[in-house]
């Protein structure tokens, strides 16, 4: 396939996850701001999603940091290159640039989305009921990868779809765990109290998580358990290593088709081998933010080794 | 006016199964099918972008329910005239690149084609494959009687909207089940089949294998992105921008992600002065640098072949009568509409003393930019565009208003006529093919003249009835 075409793919899933993402940020820290202020209530759950988010540097220092302008920056602003908004429009935009390569069900789900993001009953939506605009966005996340799942060709186009999914997906567990982070005051000091166990659970929740996290541990919400759940089971399917091993099994597809191993291919296998030697007492012991910042660094070399490998390689 | 629904009260043949269905269905059930029909568009995301308005870049195409229908007879005249319009400009194009044999006989004059700015001399003496130039003409039809059709302009580069003829008929299959089952309408899905077929043709000698064929677009923000993408689509080829092409060895690559893959074929639909900057203008970035020596040592093959422009310019248009005459020693099928060429003096005394009566045309126009249709001009106007004619004649051609014909249509007070005209579109190869069906324009406002997408004219599907 065209290098370019490949490229939009990745890009395009990317880019639907990425939503996806900001609106689950949204959801953490629109159910962490409804408990009660810790310490001298000096925090902000809305700053901490900026943080998380990676775009806190693009908000107006000026601003209030109070859900209507953070969540209205994170939806709607065309300002910041990650907002919902300009999530769906980019990824339109690269569907568009192939419309051949995409099937008509998975062109009607991006471009009925963006339809009904540009329309001003949505911000309405967005400042009067947060919970259900995300659950908007999160619907329509869920439509273009089950339009993909079930209509797409099973050809290297589908691997790079799926690569832009589980890179972005990764990035972003990591990132609703470091919100957790930003909240927290030093972690050691405050683990196992009521506070600090609701915050956990919020982060499992904001990752449609709870559920699954009682049928595989039961009863217990240990935030070492839950990390561990986001960060180390591969059944989990927001986790590190869940979306570790799916890149790991798409570039082997790729290799397989190609005919062809890389240099990225041992990368990948490298990431994931990491995860599955690694275990929590060990990542708390040593930090869980250093951990997650060294874990999207690798991620994010994985994914220009992706784009070295078959966008420009060989040519 | 020729009314195609209706003559002298009576409904005409082709129409009658249609009123009759029409009749029992009622104004509430079309309502309703209208709404759905757009909605349908707008889903697909079929949409033509109109130039120069700053507005919505996906714009949808006014489509009109009720469709436009020929008698079996009446498409096999079209038929036999389009095709041998196609045969006669081809043979034009290579004469003019070769030897001009219908220069040197005074036909054509040596001025009109040689100073052209659609002739190409980068193109002087090569063969193309087959020794076909335009391999998709467009030719625009219009009809003023039962029996009365003549040719407005042929378009020899790379006529659009073949795309409208094919989803048009896919929304009507989809709303009208019953009318497609119980009337006998020919299929025109053939078509991009055949184009493969044709385009398969013309691979340049240099292919020894099962051609590779891409269509290069200049990119999604083209006003025919959607035709671009739908032909790639159907043909099964891929969508390529000039970026993913590249010269080497004297051959043309596209980068894929298992590295580069050869090109034979290359269907584009970007104009010639963009195709290569080395050769023809050096600020495209739309094309790619060294085709034109490829092209030219026979290691692809580019659909329509650089420099086919010259036989479409409106002024070499009324020559074509000529050319049929000369190279193919038949009478033509389809008339011209007269026309007064403003560079001769005689010409332009008639058509600047009677500019209220006549359409007046820029030769080298499209898309129904900058014409004066003069009947429906305001004496200013008049005058203004007579200042453009006597600036340079040789730029203008005029014809007399015809009274296109009409077909029943959809706007806000109901159903009225409004003018139509026609364009089918013809491959020329290894053969020459035609799909039963073609392209119905309609002026959406009433008594206008313009059909143009870029002028608000909108679509209707065009039903060929079998025997």
């Amino acid at each position: 396939m065209l290098s370019r075409t490949a490229d939009n793919l990745f890009w395009l899933s990317r880019y639907v996850e990425r939503a996806e993402n900001m609106a689950r940020l949204m959801e953490m820290g629109y159910r962490m701001a409804m408990m009660p202020a810790v310490g001298d209530g000096n925090r902000s759950e809305w700053e901490s999603v900026l943080s998380a988010s990676g775009c806190h540097a693009g908000y107006d220092p000026n601003a209030p940091l109070r859900q209507e302008e953070v969540a209205n920056f994170l939806i709607f602003s065309r300002e910041n290159p990650s907002s919902i908004l300009n999530c769906f429009e980019a990824a339109r935009a690269s569907a568009r640039a192939m419309r051949t390569a995409i099937t008509a069900e998975m062109w009607e789900a991006l471009n009925n989305a963006l339809m009904e993001l540009r329309r001003p009953s949505m911000h309405n939506l967005a400042k009067n009921d947060l919970p259900e605009f995300i659950d908007w966005v999160k619907r329509q996340g869920s439509l273009f990868r089950g339009t993909t799942d079930s209509t797409l060709l099973r050809n290297d186009g589908y691997d790079f779809i799926r690569l832009g999914t589980f890179i972005e997906r990764a990035d972003n567990t990591a990132r609703l765990l470091d919100v957790k982070y930003y909240v927290l005051l030093p972690e050691t000091s405050m683990v196992g109290d009521g506070v600090d166990n609701y915050q956990w659970t919020t982060v499992l929740r904001a990752a449609s998580s709870l559920r699954a996290f009682h049928w595989v541990y039961r009863d217990d919400y240990s935030p070492y358990r839950i990390a561990h759940f986001l960060i180390l089971n591969p059944f989990s399917p927001r986790s590190l290593a869940h979306c570790s091993e799916q890149i790991t099994q798409h570039l082997e597809r790729l290799a397989r088709h190609y005919g062809q191993r890389r240099p990225v291919h041992g990368e990948a296998v490298e990431m994931y081998s990491m995860l599955t030697q690694s275990d929590m007492e060990e990542i708390f012991a040593t930090g869980l933010h250093g951990f997650l910042n060294d874990f999207q660094a690798r991620n994010r070399a994985l994914s220009a080794a992706i784009a070295e490998t078959y966008y420009f390689g060989g040519q | 006016m020729f009314n195609e629904m209706k003559m002298d009260d009576q409904v005409r043949e082709p129409y009658r199964a249609l009123v009759e269905w029409m009749e029992a269905s009622g104004p509430e059930v079309l309502e309703q099918k209208r709404l759905e029909a757009e909605t349908l568009f707008r889903k697909i995301g079929i949409t033509f972008a109109v130039y120069g308005e700053g507005g919505d870049p996906e714009r949808l195409i006014p489509f009109d329910l009720i469709p436009r229908i020929f008698t079996a007879g009446e498409w096999r005249k079209l038929e036999r005239g389009v095709k041998q319009r196609a045969r006669a400009l081809n043979t034009f194009l290579y004469d003019v690149y070769h030897n001009a044999e219908i220069i040197k006989a005074g036909i054509v004059p040596a001025d009109l084609v040689f100073k052209n700015a659609a002739f190409e001399p980068a193109v002087i003496g090569i063969d193309p494959p087959r020794k076909v130039y335009s391999h998709i003409v467009g030719v625009d039809i219009v009809r003023t009687g039962p029996e009365d059709f003549y040719v407005l302009e042929d378009n020899c580069r790379t006529p659009s909207g073949v795309s409208y003829m094919l989803e048009n008929r896919e929304i009507m299959m989809r709303m009208f089940p019953d009318l497609f089952k119980s009337l006998r309408i020919e299929p025109v899905e053939s078509y991009p089949d055949m184009l493969l077929k044709t385009l398969k043709s013309i691979a340049p000698d240099k292919c020894d294998r099962d051609p590779n064929i891409v269509v290069l677009t200049p990119g999604a923000m083209n006003s025919a992105y959607y035709e671009h993408s739908f032909l790639a689509d159907q043909m099964g080829v891929e969508l390529v921008e000039g970026q993913d092409l590249f010269v080497s060895d004297g051959r043309v690559y596209m980068r894929t992600t298992r590295g580069p893959e050869r090109v034979d074929v290359i269907y584009r639909r970007i104009d010639d002065d963009y195709i290569d900057p080395l050769c023809f203008r050096s600020d495209s970035v739309l094309g790619i640098p060294g085709l034109m020596n490829v092209y030219r040592s026979g290691g692809v093959a580019i659909c329509s072949a650089p420099g086919a422009g010259v036989a479409d310019d409106k002024a070499v248009y009324t020559y074509v009568p000529d050319m049929i005459r000369f190279y193919l020693g038949q009478e033509p099928i389809l008339n011209n509409v007269p026309t007064w060429k403003c560079g001769k003096p005689d010409d332009l005394k008639y058509v600047l003393e009677n500019l209220g009566e006549l359409v007046v045309k820029e030769v080298h126009g499209s898309g129904g930019y900058g014409m004066l249709v003069g009947p429906a001009s305001t004496k200013e106007e008049q005058v203004a565009y007579a200042q453009r004619i006597k600036a340079d004649p040789g730029d203008f051609i005029a014809q007399p208003t015809l009274a296109l014909s009409a077909c029943p249509t959809f706007v806000e007070s109901g159903i009225a006529p409004r003018h139509v005209d026609f364009r089918p579109f013809c491959l020329v190869g290894d053969t020459i093919r035609l799909a039963p069906g073609g392209l119905t324009r309609v002026a959406m406002r009433e008594g206008s003249l313009v059909v143009n997408s870029s002028q608000g004219g909108g679509v209707k599907d065009t039903w060929i009835m079998t025997d």
